[in-house]
């Protein structure tokens, strides 16, 4: 059994075993849909055209569909505006859409955000950058209560004056001014105060949609545990560890399914898994149950008609 | 587990969870007073910063808005934008500078439809009715109608053309014999598309628009405009003047029409003349 892989040599395994486009699959998929939605909302005030106009908060696709951030509603809501049908329809179509796949979804496939600070864990690795600073993955809860109850206060979206996540979207599609400046300051934070400093610990935009990943259908499954050779790879590649910690346990795992709702299902650990111990699978399938009923089904009754067999 | 040993560890992870709860809430809460205090700076917009038609209160207008920018996307004119970081405008709200491009008050108003929560009011279906502001004569010392020039093109550009905007005619004292034609806006009718501010002629507008709070006055609940009031009651609302009356001696009397005081007996011949003026002055001569 191998041991923990050593910083330097993270990623090395799985591109030997399955070559360096298989090892980098979700990696490529995952950049190309977060790209794509920045390339679909550029689409139109560049080339006029149409499919999806607006930006992350509320858009209309292919000009009907309209599309709408329900975080930003609810503050919005909370503010005291009583808002429109067109806006409610569109995040409820939002939420469906992410109750389904699972919220921080959101988060590792849509937020441009997340190129950001994947750069600065890419360059923490590269650099060897160890800073002890640690913040509570809790806090970004706090924050999310902050933001809804300034919202109530002042009656005014606040939170919206810094938020990153739509500053960034917005301020590409419609003109960045001083918004790299906030940019800046997340991979500053990342990269040198704190691992994962802002997806991991204080997003309230995360935070809110983890909350929306309680039922998701879509979750990645700890299917082939057999196989884990202990080198911590999917540790030093996710974006959550914590999500992974209780389907790798060799002993009294009871779900192979990783269902925490901080799970941002981006695959990394698919990727990085020199023997595909992960895979993307329903939320349903969890290895443990189906074990658990085969080794039933070997014994006490399906056995006898095997007797029988050798009787007859 | 009782013992004295266990109830102190109890005590003390409790004090610590407590202890790790007030540190949260404090420093989010930190967080939050700073927030707040930003965005009670951006309160107030620019006096330049002009909201897209049905946007009312600005504070109501900014817990409505979400940022998303469709009425941005479908102005025709390319008319509003988004506040970016840096302008002093929240951040990611519509706005646009009428010298720059004014509103070209749309018919059919496509940045009200597009707005998914209502922050601009669906019920603005007429442009004419639209508040985006209020046109100012702000400069009566740059303008040149006020220097006796026919300019008029404000007058000539305002989309509610001669309501909005009038011209004054006043003497021109300087000459003696010209006339002004001073433009006037009038609060009913101006819309507050920027049109006359984007095309005066004059090097910096004379004539701007302002948010409506800026721009406006307020005479006082308790004044009443008595010819307005009589208009309102179909007729004067005080009593009718008392003819005065005169008590004159006999043989005189008061003539109303302009005549004055009159001696009856006027034609009669007597030694003192018809004119009562002149017994009266007699030992003067």
């Amino acid at each position: 059994m191998a041991t923990m892989t050593p910083v330097e040599l993270i990623g090395k395994a799985a591109i030997l075993q399955k070559g360096w486009l298989r090892a980098h699959k979700w990696l490529l998929i995952r950049r190309f849909s977060q790209l794509s939605i920045l390339g679909l909302f550029l689409l139109g005030p560049v080339y006029g055209l149409w499919i999806l106009k607006g930006n992350l908060n509320a858009s209309l696709l292919v000009d009907v569909v309209p599309l709408t951030d329900p975080y930003i509603l609810l503050q919005s809501v909370v503010s005291g505006h009583l808002t429109e049908t067109t806006a409610i329809l569109g995040a409820l179509i939002v939420l469906a859409l992410y109750l389904l796949i699972g919220g921080r979804m959101y988060c590792s496939w849509v937020c441009p955000i997340n190129i950001v600070t994947d750069a600065s864990m890419w360059l923490r690795n590269k650099l060897n950058i160890k800073s002890s600073f640690s913040l509570s993955r809790q806090a970004r809860y706090w924050i999310l209560a902050m933001t809804l109850l300034s919202a109530m206060v002042t009656g005014s979206l606040v939170w919206e004056a810094v938020n990153p996540v739509s500053m960034v979207n917005r301020g590409l599609v419609f003109g960045l001014g001083f918004g790299w400046m906030i940019v800046l300051m997340i991979f500053l934070l990342d990269t040198f105060v704190s691992r994962r400093a802002w997806c991991g610990h204080l997003c309230p935009v995360g935070a809110f949609y983890s909350l929306l990943g309680k039922f998701s259908l879509l979750r990645v499954n700890a299917v082939a545990l057999e196989r884990c050779d202990s080198c911590m790879e999917c540790y030093a590649v996710c974006p959550e560890q914590k999500v992974i910690t209780p389907v790798l346990k060799k002993a009294g795992r009871i779900d192979s399914v990783i269902k925490d709702i901080n799970c941002t299902n981006c695959g990394r650990c698919i990727d990085i898994c020199s023997t595909d111990v992960f895979r993307f699978d329903l939320r349903f399938n969890n290895m443990e149950s189906i074990r658990l009923t085969e080794n039933n089904s070997h014994k006490p009754f399906n056995k006898q008609p095997q007797k029988r067999e050798v009787l007859s | 587990m009782n013992t004295p040993a266990a109830q102190q560890l109890a005590r003390q992870s409790r004090r610590r969870f407590l202890a790790d709860i007030a540190r949260s809430a404090s420093a989010v809460g930190i967080l939050g007073l700073g927030l707040g205090l930003y965005s009670r700076q951006s309160r107030s917009l620019p006096a330049t910063a002009i909201r897209p038609p049905g946007a009312g209160d600005e504070i109501d207008f900014q817990s409505a808005c979400i940022r998303c920018g469709l009425c941005v996307r479908d102005c025709p004119y390319d008319t509003l934008k988004l506040a970016q970081p840096g302008e002093n405008i929240p951040l990611g709200t519509p706005w646009f500078e009428a010298r720059s491009i004014p509103c070209e008050m749309c018919e059919d108003i496509p940045c009200v439809t597009a707005c998914p929560t209502g922050a601009l009011n669906p019920e603005l279906t007429h442009i004419d009715d639209a508040r985006m502001g209020l046109a100012v004569l702000i400069d009566q010392e740059n303008c040149i109608a006020f220097q006796g020039l026919r300019c008029e093109v404000c007058y000539n550009v305002c989309p509610v053309r001669g309501k909005a905007i009038s011209l004054t005619p006043q003497h021109n004292e300087r000459t003696g014999k010209h006339a002004f034609f001073i433009p006037v806006v009038h609060s009913e009718a101006c819309t507050g598309c920027g049109k006359c501010e984007a095309a005066c002629v004059v090097e910096k507008a004379t004539i701007k628009i302002l948010p409506i709070h800026l721009a406006q006055g307020e005479m006082g609940s308790f004044y009443r405009l008595g010819w307005e009031e009589k208009k309102k009651a179909g007729g004067s609302l005080v009593t009718k003047d008392l003819q005065h009356e005169y008590n004159l001696p006999e043989g005189q009397s008061y003539d109303y029409e302009g005549q004055g005081l009159k001696m009856d007996d006027a034609n009669e011949s007597s030694p003192f003349g018809n004119n009562a003026a002149d017994a009266l002055n007699r030992g003067f001569r």
